[in-house]
């Protein structure tokens, strides 16, 4: 109060009389300037989600809806390939968030150090995050086909018969995930460095002075003191990879047969086959259950940064 | 004060209501007495081709109507924006769109204008209607012409290796073995285009239909399954096997269509199992498409029950939010009309017979065309079970990939697209399910 009223006294008395009235109801601005943010977010964020908790539980052909009770949650949970489904989404998130921390921080490390060229090599790394992810999967599917693919013809090279790496149930998955990483991995390695250039040099002196190597360095002191970044970067790209669906979807289609199916895929054909209700059910259970894997892990890494 | 903002707050809001919900469309009627149609087709090759051959055919004999084409993506994607555009009420003058099932997902009573009686369908054949029908209701008139889903084969190939087309699958295999042996691929198959899997499955229900006459209404009465059916199942008995025995081409699981057709023109296949439609764009780069390339049916067991499965052709509906529906209903009745075709004909080879009354395929009709006319002909053609029966599962090229890459066994692919095909039914809403 008292910092408002040593304010400026320019102003005519009423208006600073209204100031102070607006001040005691604790808002900055009058509601008026609230309002069209306020009306956005009602009309654009707060009514669909109410709306998507409605339309779940009814079959919903877009023309018209029954209420079904929970009826379309029940055949969610007995759709066929739920279980690959989860099963691919979760090793998709470990293996994309697990790798991107793994080069993030290499790469992270390499790009602080006293490199020539260090600025362009630090925007080439980030050069594919900027690439549209739908052009990014045409054009791996087209490196990674079996017979004409650049990745098999370089293969043939060194005398090894690669796979037809989209096209194999083995496969197909995992060359996805590592796209991803390809794709994702400046987004992991531009916050590592911003975390690595923000440890205090003296901890690397101190650790000269005791006599340390560079592994001590980067054990004792690159490593811990980037764990800011390295929690950013884990729940970044596990949260991303939950819900990956672009790159799937232009590069396997969740093929071949079901094997690369993630749940954001399979709710995506349901809703192409028509299935609205039952999609926007399975919308619901997405958002349940990556609160569900998200909000602990959010707790227990924001409580070790916390520790430190 | 309070109150002032509250007024105001109250304007502001519903300032922004209005400019959230006037996104409405609002046509200009044209000031020169011309009126402009927006025509909505999806984006393959042949229906490109034919939509332009019909529409400058019209705008020629009709200069007050201008047509404007603008296109969509096929498959379930396509569905979806049609399905989206109808219910906001954003739907062109005149659309394209499947007959049979998928026509019966749109809801018509509801979106689509009522032809029944009108003169637009003076020209088109009886038996194609109920593909088109709802409840007794008429609502589109076809456009292009039906085409046969069934094995494209190369006939040079057959001609070098002294085959013939086999009329059971036993010889059917013993052909593909002795392709094989000579080195060349058997089967063509092109799984990164999913929806090329299904012609085993879908393609065979001449001979389901044969071995079992009331499958289709069992079906759709919840009475029949495919897993409980020999005939049925046969479909994915036959994807397993040509996968089993090693007759497919290298790297089929990231094929695509595009390219199994160039194989098999190119004679590096012999087998594809296609629908029809896919030859006719060829024509003009690979000439040799015309006539080096046959159709045959998917053979069944008995020879003398050998026949084709037909795909209808696709229709050209109206929906109800139509401004232009004079100018529209005169684009459907020359559609419908046997000048149609003949404008067609000159731009694009037709893949099978026209629906349409006093229709003729032309004297250098492709070889595909001239296969399925005489099978046509003999009467040993059904339509296939998406045009007989409201009930189809959309997971089925999922379910045929897996099966035809050998992850899946057959019993189990087709006990799979029974739980897929009741899920339709239920969300569908259909009786007995």
């Amino acid at each position: 109060m008292t910092k408002q009223h040593a304010g400026p006294r320019t102003g005519p008395a009423p208006a600073h009389e209204k100031h102070v009235r607006a001040s005691k109801q604790r808002a900055a601005y009058p509601y008026t300037l609230y309002l069209p943010a306020a009306v956005v977010y009602l009309v654009i964020f707060l009514v669909p989600t109410v709306m998507a908790f409605y339309f779940a539980l009814t079959r919903w052909t877009l023309f018209d809806s029954t209420f079904v009770g929970l009826q379309n949650f029940r055949d969610f949970f007995a759709e066929q390939n739920l279980r690959i489904g989860f099963a691919n989404t979760l090793f998709y998130a470990v293996v994309t968030s697990g790798l991107k921390v793994v080069l993030g921080l290499l790469l992270g490390v390499l790009l602080t150090s006293r490199l020539r060229l260090r600025g362009f090599l630090r925007s080439v790394v980030f050069f594919p995050v900027l690439v549209s992810t739908v052009a990014v999967g045409f054009t791996f599917s087209a490196l990674l086909r079996p017979d004409t693919g650049l990745v098999n013809r370089a293969l043939a090279l060194v005398g090894i018969d690669g796979p037809d790496w989209l096209g194999d149930a083995g496969t197909a998955l995992l060359s996805v995930a590592l796209v991803d990483v390809w794709k994702g991995v400046g987004i992991a390695t531009v916050i590592y460095i911003a975390g690595i250039l923000s440890i205090p040099r003296d901890y690397y002196q101190a650790v000269a002075v005791d006599g340390g190597g560079a592994w001590h360095r980067f054990r004792h002191v690159t490593l811990p003191l980037s764990w800011p970044a390295t929690y950013s970067v884990i729940l970044l790209s596990f949260i991303g990879g939950l819900r990956s669906f672009d790159l799937i979807w232009t590069m396997t289609r969740g093929g071949p047969g079901f094997t690369s199916d993630t749940i954001a895929s399979i709710i995506y054909k349901q809703y192409q086959a028509g299935f609205f209700g039952l999609s926007t059910a399975g919308n619901v259970i997405l958002f349940v259950v990556v609160t569900a894997i998200v909000v602990p892990l959010n707790y227990f890494l924001g409580k070790r940064q916390a520790a430190l | 004060m309070k109150t002032s903002h509250r007024v105001l707050g109250a304007a502001v809001a519903v300032l922004a209501m209005t400019a959230l919900t006037s996104c409405g469309s609002g046509s200009e009627p044209a000031t020169d007495g011309t009126v402009t149609l927006a025509f909505l087709v999806d984006n393959s090759q042949a229906t490109v081709d034919t939509a332009k051959a019909l529409t400058d055919a019209f705008m020629q004999a009709n200069p007050t109507i201008k047509i404007e084409t603008e296109t969509r993506p096929g498959g379930s994607e396509g569905d979806n924006i049609i399905k989206t555009r109808l219910s906001t009420g954003d739907m062109s003058d005149v659309f394209w769109y499947n007959s049979g099932s998928l026509l019966q997902a749109l809801n018509p009573a509801q979106t689509l204008v009522d032809l029944t009686g009108d003169p637009v369908l003076q020209h088109v054949q009886k038996d194609f209607l109920p593909v088109v029908t709802q409840a007794g209701k008429v609502y589109g008139v076809p456009s292009g012409t039906a085409m046969g889903g069934g094995i494209l084969y190369n006939r040079k190939v057959y001609d070098k290796l002294g085959l013939k087309a086999p009329t059971t699958w036993a010889e059917f295999m013993a052909n593909n073995d002795k392709i094989k042996a000579a080195g060349i691929t058997p089967v063509i198959s092109t799984f990164k285009d999913t929806w090329t899997s299904q012609l085993f499955v879908l393609g065979d229900f001449y001979n389901v239909q044969a071995a079992v006459p009331s499958f289709a209404q069992d079906y759709t009465a919840n009475k029949a399954k495919f897993a409980a059916t020999p005939a049925a199942k046969a479909g994915f008995d036959h994807l397993a096997e040509v996968h089993a025995k090693g007759h497919l081409n290298e790297g089929f699981g990231s094929a695509i269509a595009d390219q199994g057709m160039k194989m098999l023109v190119e004679g590096k296949g012999a087998h594809y199992p296609m629908l029809s439609a896919q030859l006719p764009p060829l024509v003009a780069t690979m000439p040799q498409a015309a006539t080096d390339v046959g159709f045959f049916g998917i053979p069944g067991t008995d020879p003398a029950k050998h026949g084709a499965t037909l795909w209808e052709p696709a229709g050209l509906y109206i929906p109800k939010t139509t401004e232009k529906l004079e100018a529209a209903k005169k684009f459907l009745a020359f559609v419908a009309s046997p000048a149609a075709a003949e404008a067609v004909n000159k731009v694009v080879q037709p893949a099978g017979p026209y629906r349409i009354e006093g229709a003729k395929l032309p004297d250098n009709a492709i070889q595909v065309a001239k296969d399925l006319q005489a099978y046509v002909d003999k009467g040993a053609t059904a339509p296939a079970l998406e045009f007989v029966s409201p009930v189809k599962g959309p997971s089925l090229e999922q379910i045929t990939v897996a099966v035809g890459s050998g992850l899946t066994p057959p019993a189990e692919g087709a006990a799979q697209y029974d739980k897929d095909v009741e899920k339709q039914a239920k969300q569908l809403g259909l009786a007995g399910w």
